[in-house]
């Protein structure tokens, strides 16, 4: 397999973007990343989205996406895993290049939530549709119960997961992309409405519009693009079982941990080799459960963890400098390419107030519904 | 929902019927076609357990349009007695009375309707014991 960098990053603002439409805020984040990259053609390209058949009525977005940013007739197809979609999109052109079919990919990630569909039942599609959504629940319901589930187990409280939100909402307030660039503070999150005890809406990440695109290439044109050599060293991605009452120990995100260990594995390297890393905070206690399950700190203790600070930007491992799903936004199909961008914007030293010092090594984690599937990149600036 | 995809689950949601691996002895609810611990296709159909334990649950107070004339309402992932382990609507009681490990019963209940002129899709609710 050869080795892919990434050359040029490009995102829209996240929030609700009434006056741009699915089509407009994919072509404005793609062609900000192909300026950014300064390439003047493309071979293929990967667009992840959850669900815009759900939320606008528009499938076949490949095709769709192609024909709009002006690229047909090349290859295109979307790439769907819930909310991982965009970290699966990366994964898929990480091997069209890797492998030598394509020379130049853009991976894109997309979703347009705020037209007026119901959004808790197009998210609840990620979940068993039968056997949970059909009883009743709903997303913040199922990490509602894994909070609970947790704090019963190892001594934790409402009070690290707002210790979550007010850290990533910190890291947003420096983040120009962000949808909710505001500090908050614990009470703020323990005082809020709750949508599924204990979850509130400030456990939650919101209902955003938002897009992401990268462009990914072979060394050998990142180095004549005079481009900062910025490698996937590894790519890692697993399943579990979809309900979560049907997982082997329902505090066990196991995608995460094999997505993490076959990740690093590639990567030839350990958790304590990672400096920084973008998790998918859909939920507080998710950020909480999945540092874990990246062995950054042992099973249990990710709560203690977070409160001593060390997640925090001048912590032992920054999680989510760019505010996280929470702060920064999470629409769905983006997320994935969006921890993409912030990675690389790090590695090349272009994150301004939010800058982790000496940033070398670089992870992203994306996962979809309550942790059926996860998909884990490594970064390495040279 | 469409009358053949209800009707397709009735078993499990009025019978409970589970299948039983017959070669590792593990049971799915509901049935599958292979097993995934031991990729045999062979089953046995079993009746699952109606009572178990509250292994962890919630109250919904945010809800998708079919069920937000029942907030606030409660779920919990409940291990019957044979081991396996469902999600299900805890009724007949208040949040505050519903803890981990508490014993529970399945009842035959109302889960959904389809609107106002669709069918009235029934199934299992638990109850504390």
């Amino acid at each position: 397999m050869r080795e892919v960098c990434v050359v040029g990053i490009g995102m829209t603002k996240f929030g609700e973007l009434w006056t741009k439409s699915l089509r407009d805020i994919f072509v404005e984040a793609a062609l900000k990343a192909i300026d950014d990259a300064q390439v003047s053609k493309i071979d293929s390209m990967y667009v992840g989205s959850m669900t815009p058949g759900l939320f606008v009525g528009q499938e076949h977005i490949g095709a769709f996406m192609a024909d709009y940013l002006g690229v047909a007739p090349i290859p295109a197809m979307r790439i769907e895993s819930a909310c991982a979609s965009g970290g699966f999109a990366f994964r898929q052109g990480f091997l069209d290049v890797a492998s030598g079919m394509s020379d130049i990919v853009l991976v894109g990630g997309v979703e347009k939530m705020t037209d007026g569909a119901d959004v808790t039942y197009a998210l609840s599609t990620a979940a068993d549709q039968e056997y949970e959504v059909y009883q009743g629940i709903t997303f913040p319901g199922l990490y509602a119960m894994i909070a609970n589930a947790y704090f019963h187990r190892y001594n934790a409280t409402r009070k690290h997961l707002a210790m979550v939100a007010v850290k990533n909402h910190h890291n947003g307030t420096m983040n120009p992309s962000a949808q909710f660039p505001a500090e908050i503070t614990i009470d703020d999150v323990l005082n809020a409405t709750m949508v599924a005890d204990p979850i509130t809406v400030m456990d939650s990440s919101p209902v955003s519009d938002g897009a992401a695109c990268v462009i990914i290439t072979t060394v050998e044109t990142a180095k004549k693009l005079k481009k900062p050599i910025i490698k996937v060293i590894g790519s890692g991605a697993a399943t579990d079982t979809i309900a979560l009452h049907q997982r082997e120990d329902m505090l066990n995100l196991s995608a995460v941990h094999l997505a993490g260990e076959s990740a690093y594995k590639m990567a030839g390297i350990k958790p304590e080799d990672v400096n920084f890393a973008e998790v998918h905070d859909c939920f507080t206690i998710a950020e909480i459960c999945i540092i874990e399950e990246l062995g950054f700190v042992a099973k249990g203790k990710g709560a203690e963890f977070t409160e001593k600070g060390e997640t925090a930007l001048t912590g032992k491992i920054p999680i989510n400098p760019s505010g996280g799903l929470k702060s920064k936004g999470h629409p769905v199909g983006a997320t994935g390419v969006a921890q993409v961008v912030e990675i690389v914007e790090q590695l090349r030293g272009t994150a301004g107030k939010r800058q982790i010092k000496n940033a070398k090594i670089g992870l992203t984690q994306n996962m979809g519904g309550s942790g059926a599937s996860c998909v884990v990149h490594i970064f390495r600036t040279e | 929902m469409p009358s053949p995809r209800y009707t397709r689950e009735m078993p499990q949601r009025y019978r409970l019927e589970a299948g039983r691996c017959k070669k590792c002895g593990k049971i799915y609810f509901p049935p599958r076609i292979v097993c995934p611990r031991c990729k045999s296709k062979e089953f046995e159909k079993i009746k699952l357990a109606d009572t178990g334990k509250i292994v962890t649950y919630t109250t919904i107070r945010v809800a998708p349009d079919r069920f937000a004339a029942q907030v606030p309402y409660s779920i919990a992932i409940v291990e019957l007695n044979d081991n396996v382990r469902i999600t299900t609507q805890v009724v007949d009681c208040k949040p505050e009375d519903i803890t981990i490990g508490k014993t529970v019963k399945l009842v035959f209940r109302k889960i959904q309707e389809e609107g106002a002129a669709g069918i009235i899709c029934y199934g299992y609710k638990a109850v504390l014991v």
